[in-house]
């Protein structure tokens, strides 16, 4: 039990002097347990793994029994797809599994600071993020080595240094964007119904609206941040598509993190 | 210990806390007691910092509770046992906890023995676990920092009598070795058996506080059980010198104190066999004095 001494108003007074605030570090390596903990957590980092080598098989079948020619980057786009819808929804049930079960009303009383929280939850994402996108790296090495020798076609690499980052960068806006939007929901099905309205049925809004009116079409490129990150896919991104990602990031990135996190600080834990 | 000063929560129009003043002290146990909707919950998380507070404020040891570093272990919280991840093990809730406030993982045990969890409960999953297991769960995991101070919301609330009793054992040796209690309950025997102070609330105000005795003594509401072997002659007695008397099971009830009972007793040379103070009169209080915040009207007598 800790010590107590007498303060001025007859109460006593806590002892604080012996205990130091929790390290970040300690708070990221709980947040990174408690992803992995629960069935759902770990089916999702399981499915994540085995989605992506599924889908490099197929296409690998695909490759082999057409006698396609393909590259390394073939593989590496492969790969987006089942990447590209689960990372988002990672980043939302990092948030909303708290709320959901409530548990955020215990993490919250451990760690008063809900700043430090959100950071260490972000920071935890993210690790977890970049794990699965390395492990998508290796399984495309995989694939592609398996290609040139059930092929006898000549292996292909084509990798340069910015395609590796756009890469990275491509998977770190997704889960970050699901990170937002489930900070602002706070739910996880909100959270994976809005995500999946924006990232599949907007673009074709946009594109719509771009065909029809003129003036959009000069806009559009600016406030769609899905067709902005498509140079990241290609791995070619030049100097107005970084414009075109900042500009359209900080409207559909930056934008929901900041109202999220305003949200999660304000918000009554009930 | 917990110094809650002016608290006041509104919301809207509502005002689920209103003016809330009142004092913990090391050592002891305070049942903060009131119907559902009171203000117990909600001025318990705003001690917290799960709710800010509109006006007033509560510290802690001197401390307001976001500057309490490393919170757990000064402060043991358990707000509602239900909240806790359905699909984690018990033994992954202490362990989140214990891993959280720095502890090593030979706490965890420490404290599922504490709290009679064995073995195979703790691997079982949260959502398999009864009402009363979640609460010794959450009860094991506030007690998990070894805080001086536990903040409490309906821990009785599922457990069994045994179970209850248990908790009285639990928490009396707490407060004795200078430990400071706050435990909320809308049950007063609950309250009654476990806590040394009580704070009765209602419609989000104080309505009174203090021990036991001073409670029933302020109430002014002194009634006795009163069991003897000429029962007729005591009740005459006891109408004889103008107090009310009614039969209460095999024996009576008198609306007066025991000494003034047992006086008549001497008097008439009337044996007793029973002689004890109504244990409605703490009850009878609190009804009264939460009547008006109450979803149902206490109708007894009033229908006549």
């Amino acid at each position: 039990m800790t010590s107590q001494t007498v303060g001025q108003a007859g109460l006593p007074t806590l002892d604080v002097s012996g205990t130091s605030t929790i390290p970040f570090s300690r708070l990221v390596r709980v947040e990174l347990r408690k992803m992995a903990d629960t069935r759902a957590g770990r089916w999702l980092l399981i499915s994540i793994a085995a989605v992506t080598a599924l889908v490099l098989v197929i296409q690998l079948w695909v490759v082999v029994a057409q006698d396609l020619v393909v590259s390394f980057t073939d593989f590496m786009i492969a790969m987006n797809t089942p990447m590209g819808v689960l990372l988002p929804v990672l980043g939302i049930m990092s948030i909303t599994s708290e709320w959901s079960q409530r548990t955020a009303m215990v993490s919250f009383s451990l760690e008063p600071s809900r700043m430090r929280l959100v950071a260490a939850k972000f920071v935890s994402t993210l690790l977890i993020a970049l794990a699965a996108v390395v492990v998508g790296l290796v399984l495309a090495v995989v694939a592609n080595l398996l290609y040139g020798a059930l092929t006898g076609n000549s292996v292909v690499w084509g990798l340069t240094a910015l395609r590796l980052f756009s890469y990275f960068l491509l998977h770190v806006f997704g889960m970050a964007t699901g990170f937002a939007f489930g900070m602002l929901f706070l739910n996880t099905a909100v959270g994976i119904v809005v995500y999946f309205v924006y990232s599949f049925v907007l673009p074709g809004l946009f594109q719509l609206g771009a065909s029809l009116l003129g003036w959009f079409a000069d806009l559009q490129p600016w406030i769609d941040f899905n067709a902005a990150q498509n140079p990241l896919v290609q791995g070619d991104a030049s100097g107005s598509d970084w414009a075109h990602l900042a500009v359209s990031g900080l409207l559909w990135l930056v934008l929901p993190l900041i109202v999220g996190t305003w949200r999660v600080l304000r918000a009554e834990v009930k | 210990m917990i110094k809650v000063e002016g608290l006041t929560k509104t919301y809207g129009a509502f005002t689920a806390v209103d003016d809330v003043d009142f004092v913990c002290q090391p050592g002891t146990v305070t049942g903060f007691l009131g119907p559902n909707g009171a203000g117990k919950t909600t001025t318990m998380r705003i001690m917290v910092g799960l709710t800010p507070a509109t006006r007033g404020q509560v510290t802690i040891g001197g401390l307001h509770y976001k500057d309490i570093p490393n919170p757990g272990r000064h402060v043991g919280v358990l707000l509602d046992a239900s909240a806790q991840h359905a699909g984690r093990t018990g033994r992954e809730v202490l362990t989140l906890g214990a891993r959280t406030m720095g502890l090593p993982d030979s706490r965890v045990d420490e404290m599922l023995a504490l709290v009679s969890l064995d073995e195979k409960e703790s691997r079982r999953r949260v959502r398999n676990y009864s009402l009363g297991m979640r609460q010794r769960l959450g009860i094991a995991h506030a007690l998990l920092g070894d805080p001086s101070v536990l903040i409490l919301d309906e821990p009785a609330n599922g457990l069994d009598p045994a179970g209850i009793r248990w908790m009285r054992g639990l928490l009396k040796g707490y407060a004795e070795r200078g430990g400071t209690v706050l435990l909320s309950s809308h049950l007063l025997h609950e309250v009654e058996i476990i806590a040394d102070e009580m704070i009765l609330i209602g419609r989000g105000r104080i309505v009174a506080q203090g021990d036991k005795k001073s409670l029933i003594a302020g109430a002014g509401t002194a009634a006795t059980f009163a069991t003897a072997l000429d029962n007729e002659g005591l009740a005459a007695g006891l109408k004889d010198k103008g107090f009310a008397v009614s039969a209460a099971g095999e024996g009576l009830r008198v609306e007066t104190e025991t000494v003034e009972v047992g006086r008549v007793a001497a008097e008439r040379g009337i044996v007793l066999t029973d002689l004890r103070p109504a244990d409605g009169g703490l009850e009878d209080l609190f009804l009264s004095l939460t009547a008006d915040t109450q979803r149902e009207a206490v109708t007894e007598g009033a229908q006549a």
